[in-house]
C-alpha cells in the first residue's frame, strides 16, 4: 500500500491559515498508516477547534483515489465544502489530486507526504517494497527487490559498503543484497545472481495512462 | 598499438603503483597542478576522483585533462551517482577526445554521505553496466540503446573497485567476476589495514583464478593522525581497521610517523603476496608523503 507521513502540525496550520477548512480522509492506505483515517480526521478537527479555526465539516472517502466514488460521497457535503476556504486532504498524493479535480475552484492542501509503496511489517511499522518501475524483475532476485530496497538500486550485486549485513546508509537497515544472497543460497539458486543484468528500461516507468481492455 | 602507458605498465607484469589525486572544492587548476608536480614521475598513473564521498568538487574530467597537459597519466574515475546513461556516455566520448585512456568505473557513494544530501541520486546504471556500456562503445561501436556511434570508440583501459572486506565474500566475488566479464582489466581495492583478512580474501580470489584475469592493485592509505584512524575505523563503511592497528596509531607519541611506518610495513607485506600486481595509494590530504613512501619501499620507477 501507499505509505504516508502526516505533515508537521505547524506546517499544516500555516497552510490552513485562519480557515474555514473542510477535512478529507481516506479509508484505505492513510487509515492503515494512521495518517488520514477517521481517528486522525477527528483528532485534527479537535486541534483546529481548540485553535479557533473553523472546520465546516469532514468526510472519509472510500478510498480517496476513486474519482467517481469520491464525487458521490462528497455530494452529501456540498454545502460544507462550499463554506470552506480550503480543503485539507489527509491521503496520499493521488487522493489530494482527486479532491483538487472535483473542486477546481477551491484551494486544496495536502496533509501528508507520500513516501513509498510498502509493507505493514507490524502495526505502525512500514517498509519500502516497490518503486513502481514498470519493469518488474523480482523473479531474478528471489522475490526481494533491489531497485526499491537498495539505495543505489544495484542490479548486479552489492556495493562494498555492506557491514555485517547492514546497509552503509543506515545501520538499522538490512542490506537487501545480503538478504537476497542468504535466501538464494539456502534455495541452492545462487546461479541466478550470475546473470549480467542489463540497464533497466526506465521508459516503462513513464506510463501515465492505462486502460483495461474489455 | 598501445592503449596507454598505464595499460602497458599493467601488461608488463611489473609491480605497478597508482596514486589518487583529489580535485579541489574550487575552480583553481593550480591546486591540481601543485599535487601533480609533487607526484610527477613516481607512479604509473593517477586516479582523479569523481566528486568523492558525494562532495562537490572540480570534475574528474577537468582534473584528468589538467594532468594530461602536464604529461601525466590520469585514470579518470566515473560514478553512476550523478549522471544517467546519456551523460555518462557523452562524458566518455568527450574524455577520450581530449586524450583520456584509462577509466575507473564506480557506482559511487550515496549522496547522504556528501555535502548535498538533498540531491537526487541518479543510479540509472551500476558500475558493472557502465563497464559493459563502455566496452560495447569500443568493441561494437554502439551506445547502450543499440544506436551506433558514427565511429567506434578507441580502445580504453577500464578498471573497477573491489572491497576485500565486504561480506559475503562469495557474493562480492561474483560481482567482481561480472566486472571482469564486462571489461575491467584492473581493480583497485579498498584500503588495507587487516593484512590477515586481506590474505584470506586473496586466497579465495586465487582459488577462483580471478587474479589471472584481472590486475589487482592493493589499496594503501597512510594514517596521518588519530582523527583519521578514528574516521577509518568507525565512519568509512567497509573499511576494516583492526584494534591493534588502531591502538598503534592512537597511542603513538607521533601518530603521523607511526602511520607512515605502518604504511611502509603494509606495502612490504603486500609486495610478497602472490596475486597482487601493484598498489594504489590514497593519501587523503597527505599526498606529500607519497614520493618518500614509494622510494623507501623500493617502488620508484
Amino acid at each position: 500500500m501507499i505509505i504516508t507521513r502526516q505533515k508537521d502540525l505547524q506546517e499544516m496550520l500555516a497552510l490552513i491559515g485562519s480557515g474555514p477548512v473542510f477535512l478529507v480522509g481516506c479509508s484505505e492506505c492513510a487509515t492503515l498508516c494512521g495518517t488520514g483515517g477517521k481517528d486522525q480526521v477527528d483528532e485534527l478537527a479537535a486541534i483546529l477547534a481548540s485553535k479557533k479555526i473553523p472546520v465546516t465539516g469532514s468526510v472519509v472517502l472510500e478510498p480517496a483515489c476513486h474519482l467517481l466514488n469520491s464525487k458521490r460521497l462528497l455530494k452529501n457535503h456540498e454545502a460544507a465544502v462550499q463554506k470552506a476556504q480550503t480543503l485539507l486532504v489527509l491521503a496520499c498524493g493521488n487522493g489530494v489530486q482527486t479532491v483538487a479535480e472535483l473542486f477546481p475552484e477551491k484551494s486544496v492542501i495536502g496533509g501528508t507526504h507520500a513516501l513509498f509503496i510498502g509493507e505493514v511489517v507490524r502495526a505502525g511499522e512500514f517498509e519500502k517494497r516497490c518503486t513502481l518501475c514498470g519493469d518488474c524483475v523480482l523473479e531474478a532476485y528471489g522475490g526481494l527487490c533491489p531497485v526499491a530496497r537498495c539505495p543505489k538500486s544495484l542490479l548486479n550485486g552489492p556495493c562494498g559498503g555492506v557491514v555485517k549485513g547492514k546497509c552503509e546508509i543506515s545501520p538499522e537497515m538490512p542490506c537487501v543484497w545480503d538478504q537476497i544472497y542468504t535466501l538464494l543460497k539456502r534455495r541452492n539458486q545462487l546461479q541466478l545472481l550470475k546473470t549480467m543484468q542489463s540497464p533497466k528500461d526506465w521508459s516503462k516507468a513513464r506510463e501515465v495512462k492505462v486502460s483495461r481492455e474489455h | 598499438m598501445s592503449i596507454s602507458s598505464f595499460a602497458d605498465a599493467l601488461q608488463s607484469g611489473r609491480f605497478v603503483v597508482t596514486a589518487e589525486i583529489g580535485p579541489p572544492k574550487d575552480s583553481n587548476p593550480e591546486k591540481i597542478r601543485e599535487k601533480a608536480r609533487l607526484l610527477h614521475g613516481c607512479c604509473a598513473a593517477f586516479n582523479i576522483t569523481d566528486n568523492q564521498t558525494a562532495v562537490t568538487r572540480m570534475s574528474s574530467l577537468a582534473g584528468s585533462i589538467l594532468l594530461l597537459q602536464m604529461g601525466m597519466e590520469p585514470i579518470m574515475q566515473m560514478t553512476c551517482r550523478d549522471r544517467n546513461r546519456i551523460a555518462l556516455q557523452s562524458d566518455v566520448l568527450g574524455a577520450v577526445a581530449l586524450g583520456v585512456r584509462n577509466i575507473l568505473c564506480l557506482t559511487g557513494d550515496a549522496p547522504s554521505f556528501g555535502n548535498h544530501p538533498q540531491a537526487k541520486a541518479v543510479y540509472d546504471i551500476d558500475s558493472v553496466q557502465l563497464l559493459q556500456i563502455i566496452s560495447n562503445m569500443i568493441q561494437k561501436g554502439e551506445f547502450q540503446s543499440g544506436d551506433k556511434l558514427s565511429e567506434p570508440c578507441p580502445k580504453l583501459c577500464l578498471g573497477a573497485a573491489v572491497n576485500p572486506f565486504a561480506e559475503p565474500t562469495e557474493l562480492q566475488l561474483m560481482k567482481l567476476e561480472k566486472k571482469i566479464d564486462a571489461g575491467a582489466v584492473f581493480v583497485q581495492t579498498q584500503s588495507i589495514y587487516n593484512l590477515e583478512r586481506f590474505s584470506q580474501w586473496l586466497d579465495t580470489v586465487r582459488s577462483q583464478g580471478l587474479d589471472r584475469r584481472v590486475r589487482i592493485l592493493a589499496g594503501v592509505t597512510p594514517l596521518k593522525s588519530v582523527k583519521m584512524a578514528q574516521r577509518m575505523k568507525f565512519h568509512v563503511p567497509g573499511t576494516d581497521v583492526p584494534d591493534d592497528v588502531y591502538q598503534r596509531i592512537t597511542q603513538a607519541a607521533d601518530p603521523a610517523k607511526e602511520g607512515y611506518q605502518l604504511a611502509v610495513e603494509t606495502i612490504e607485506a603486500l609486495k610478497e603476496l602472490p596475486g597482487i600486481h601493484g598498489i594504489h595509494i590514497t593519501a587523503l590530504f597527505w599526498e606529500s608523503i607519497i614520493p618518500r613512501l614509494i622510494q623507501q619501499t623500493g617502488l620508484a620507477p
